[in-house]
């Protein structure tokens, strides 16, 4: 791929992002190469919310940890503010993309303060002052809606609501510009869950964030996402504004996603979707269209041919299929 | 924490008693010790403990075969024992920890080299390696303390590599790194507070394993040299008197099998306190 | 959805209470199953749904007293039962399937000797005639190629396989009770549409009686006949489904319905409605009403203790406001 510029408002781009994992069962057993991300492209624009969503095995969690400078990528280039990611060290890195993962019980180092977990990404920078660290931390803590008194706290002593709480400061104390949020609410009991995602909500509004909020739960995303990408095995089958996806999924495997919510409204049936009773697995993905052994619509062509992206306005298919209105 | 059957309760109770004692033995030793334990007195050879005929409060445990007194060797035997256990158990556990952080974190080649050091190391016979040292070096009490922490570390390196990996995967760990903390600070500050908690139990069991391995080795006469009043070289020096005075090699074997009990009871209470060797 | 047969109850709880040294798990649950029917238990975590179907099966943790006015199950009277007359019943007409099919399956063994062994111990049968019959059960939930799976372990099925697999597990004997704790949680939501779906179709073929416990209201509009809404060990609220959905009285239900988001009906900027504050846990001695200090509504009244009032005919709920409050509600 010849060098482009970076999009100018684009606070990240990745290109063509793969990772695989080599695994050996064994001494001498055969070499298995499991693809979890296969090419992912997007751009993200400053103040937006990419909502990612996909089920088992599609390599959200491994596309999460790359963004985050987690995990080296095999292929690919990873752009933020036009900076690659590669190239940055980790305190630049740190200051740029923050994480809030999914479950609040391992997030938190389970022997230390509430305040010392907030205040380490202001220690790593090592150019913060001991006051000064104490104040934004406190800060941060108000803003999360904890007291001071929740300073001195081990995680233990909190609530799930609360620890998740906590990670939010973490992540926000030194004013990412991008925030990685992997499933933040699916460990949560309902009732907490709305609290979180309606903070996480005013929080980007008053700070001007940008998130790639990653979930399986597809009403969230709709809630707090500008923009959705729909992935399966490694890659994104479809992207589009929120709205758009949601009002007129293209590709058959977003339909079938979006037909299996079940709504709390009594008196409808539990849909067939009709995807058959094979499952995904990264370490054996079908040729051609990744999707087809499990495609209601399948032809006979997406047995042996990828399908190219079709773009269509702002929305993006892996599909040969026309996209219905 | 778990609440222990009450049988345990005792156990471990009597186990940290044990444990106390002979630890504040030896560090009051010069202050509990009637005697100097070095003074030899050929006229007061192998006399019996006070408690047989012919004994005499002047000599609780009696004397040696070179007149010394038994009650004072025994209480400065304690010290060595207590030295040299702690001393190695010290030694190993910066080793043992070292290498098995590393192989856990890292895993990858640095896991595989470590594995093969720990396999190289558990097929070399300790007492081969004793002997080849002393025969090289002589024996003496640092002889002793070096060869024993080289080498027994193994299995602190065991735990620390597998609590390691379980705590690797753990979401505050790359939180830790998302931060911008360096490797050391996530080494020094995430990983080892969370997996301390095993390797103290490590930590206890190795130094009875220390103290037993010390004996055995000065009864050998690879270990700490005579005059010290090593509890394993009263034995050796006793064996040749064993019939007529039996309590020369009594005192020392029933206060080594003492010690070591109570150091299995306090770190199989500390085990069960704290769960096997899982993280928390 | 089927319709139930209003006979007899199959599963008749009343006043169960459940505690574990100081703490009140469950203060006082009451329901029951007819057969054919689907009885969905809802509530969030630490409510006390999954102790009071383990209280019905016999398998409370060593510490767990339990009390109540009576548990029947068809004609046996599960309280009077000693231990042995529970495993006799136990993955025979009462079956009960687990949220994690990874750790609820032994994995040192084949599908196939697990089901046999089950066969083996409630119904004598021997290994050729137990293994026919497993098969004959893994066609009826919807493996493919059932011999095959026979023989592979637990590890070498994906999660709804494995599920599929607990689920024939616990039909081998033909039970008349089904309790499922949290079947579909673990698993991606396509899956669970379709093991949804094959519950549903085998409660028809079956005339099972479902106890379904979830925390997911979707979950429980679809496939629930009633439903009964627990909060800190009680039962807050209990309907018809359509009823308890259409008008839910207590406090605790209407917050939770506004908490979820429905897609296509949710607009991004719109705040999703929340509770305050977190879900209690109940010390023994506790008196009035577990949900006052989440409660918008709360008064001194609450801490006495609560009457059950009536919204409709057959739905109950547990709270001192008049029913007709709703309708005042903003």
């Amino acid at each position: 791929m010849t060098a482009q510029q970076p999009a100018p408002s684009s606070a990240i781009e990745v290109r063509d992002a793969q990772r695989v994992f080599r695994s050996r069962s064994g001494m001498f057993g055969p070499e298995r190469h499991v693809r979890a991300v296969d090419g992912v492209s997007f751009s993200l624009a400053a103040g937006d919310v990419l909502g990612v969503v996909g089920e088992s095995g599609c390599g959200k969690s491994t596309l999460a940890r790359m963004i985050l400078g987690l995990l080296p990528l095999s292929v690919g280039e990873i752009l933020v503010d036009g900076q690659s990611l590669a190239a940055m060290d980790r305190r630049e890195r740190a200051r740029l993309i923050q994480p809030v993962f999914q479950d609040p019980y391992s997030s938190l180092n389970p022997r230390q303060t509430v305040a010392d977990i907030v205040a380490l990404p202001l220690r790593a920078q090592g150019n913060i002052a001991a006051g000064e660290q104490r104040d934004r931390v406190m800060e941060m803590l108000r803003r999360v809606g904890l007291g001071p008194d929740h300073a001195s706290r081990l995680p233990a002593q909190l609530s799930g609501g609360q620890r998740q709480r906590v990670a939010i400061a973490r992540a926000l104390v030194l004013r990412p510009r991008i925030v990685v949020c992997d499933e933040p609410t699916s460990a949560l009991d309902v009732s907490v869950q709305a609290q979180i995602l309606n903070l996480l909500a005013d929080l980007r509004q008053e700070l001007g964030l940008t998130y790639l909020f990653i979930s399986h739960n597809l009403a969230v995303v709709e809630h707090i996402a500008t923009a959705v990408a729909v992935m399966y095995l490694g890659r994104f089958v479809e992207q589009a504004p929120t709205a758009d996806l949601f009002g007129a999924p293209a590709h058959p495997y977003t339909r079938a996603l979006l037909a299996s919510v079940l709504t709390p409204e009594p008196g409808l049936p539990i849909p067939d979707v009709g995807l058959g009773d094979q499952y995904p697995d990264p370490a054996n993905i079908p040729p051609g269209c990744r999707f087809h052994p499990r495609c209601p619509v399948a032809r006979d062509t997406c047995a042996r041919e990828t399908p190219p992206e079709r773009t269509s306005g702002a929305r993006r298919v892996a599909c040969i299929l026309e996209i219905a209105a | 924490m778990i609440r222990l059957p009450s049988g345990k309760h005792i156990a471990t109770g009597v186990g940290a008693g044990i444990v106390a004692i002979v630890s504040l033995v030896a560090i009051f030793a010069p202050l509990l010790a009637p005697q100097d334990p070095f003074v030899q007195n050929l006229n007061a050879r192998l006399i019996v403990p006070a408690w047989m005929d012919g004994g005499s409060p002047a000599h609780w445990l009696g004397t040696d075969q070179l007149g010394r007194d038994y009650l004072s060797r025994l209480i400065h035997g304690a010290r060595i024992s207590m030295l040299i256990g702690v001393l190695v158990t010290i030694i190993s556990g910066l080793i043992g920890i070292t290498l098995g952080v590393l192989a856990g974190y890292f895993g990858g080649k640095t896991d595989d080299a470590v594995m093969f050091v720990i396999t190289t190391r558990l097929s070399i016979p300790l007492i081969l390696v004793a002997l080849t040292v002393v025969a090289l070096v002589g024996s003496s009490f640092m002889v002793v303390i070096l060869t024993l922490g080289l080498l027994l570390w193994v299995q602190f390196a065991v735990v620390a590599r597998t609590t390691t990996m379980q705590v690797r995967n753990l979401d505050y760990i790359a939180a830790a790194q998302a931060s911008g903390a360096s490797r050391v600070h996530v080494l020094l500050r995430e990983v080892l507070p969370n997996i301390l908690t095993p390797l103290v139990v490590v930590a206890t069991l190795e130094i009875a394993l220390a103290i037993l391995l010390e004996a055995a080795l000065s009864f050998l006469g690879l270990g700490v040299p005579p005059p010290w009043p090593s509890w394993g070289l009263m034995i050796a020096e006793g064996k040749d008197f064993m019939f007529f005075s039996p309590w020369i090699i009594m005192v020392p074997g029933v206060a080594l099998f003492v010690l070591v009990l109570g150091i299995n009871l306090l770190g199989d209470g500390l085990r069960d306190l704290f769960g096997t060797g899982r993280t928390q | 959805m089927s319709t139930p047969i209003l006979d007899r109850p199959v599963l008749d709880i009343a006043d169960l209470r459940v505690d574990f040294g100081t703490v009140a798990a469950v203060r006082g649950v009451s329901l029951h199953i007819a057969r054919g029917e689907t009885h969905c238990l809802v509530g969030e975590s630490g409510c006390g749904k999954s102790v009071t179907a383990l209280a019905v099966m016999g398998l409370l943790a060593r510490n767990g007293r339990l009390q109540a006015r009576h548990i029947r199950f068809q004609d046996h009277d599960l309280l009077g039962l000693k231990e042995s007359g529970l495993a006799r019943l136990r993955g025979d007409k009462m079956a009960m399937i687990f949220q994690e099919p990874m750790t609820s399956l032994n994995p040192a063994y084949t599908v196939g000797s697990q089901m046999a062994e089950v066969l083996r111990h409630h119904r004598g049968l021997k290994r050729t005639a137990a293994l026919d019959r497993a098969a004959e059960l893994l066609s009826r939930v919807g493996i493919t190629a059932p011999g095959l799976r026979l023989g592979q372990f637990p590890h070498q099925l994906s999660g709804g396989l494995r599920q599929r697999v607990m689920i024939a597990m616990a039909l081998l004997c033909d039970p008349e009770l089904l309790i499922a704790d949290e079947p579909t949680t673990a698993l991606d939501v396509t899956v669970q549409a379709q093991i949804l779906r094959l519950l549903q179709q085998l409660q028809r073929d079956l005339g099972l009686a479902l106890l379904l416990i979830t925390h997911d209201l979707g979950i429980v509009a679809r496939m629930a006949h009633q439903v009964s809404v627990m909060y800190a060990g009680e039962v807050v609220e209990t309907g018809k489904v359509a009823e308890v959905f259409g008008n839910p009285t207590h406090p605790y239900t209407r917050g939770l319905l506004e908490c979820i988001p429905i897609p296509g009906k949710v607009k991004r900027g719109d705040r999703l409605g929340s509770i305050p504050g977190v879900v209690p846990r109940i010390q023994a001695g506790f008196t009035g009403c577990g949900f006052r200090d989440r409660c918008a509504h709360a008064t001194v009244a609450c801490t006495a203790t609560i009457p059950l009032q009536q919204a409709e005919s057959g739905h109950r709920y547990l709270c001192r406001l008049d029913p007709a409050w709703t309708r005042q509600a903003a």
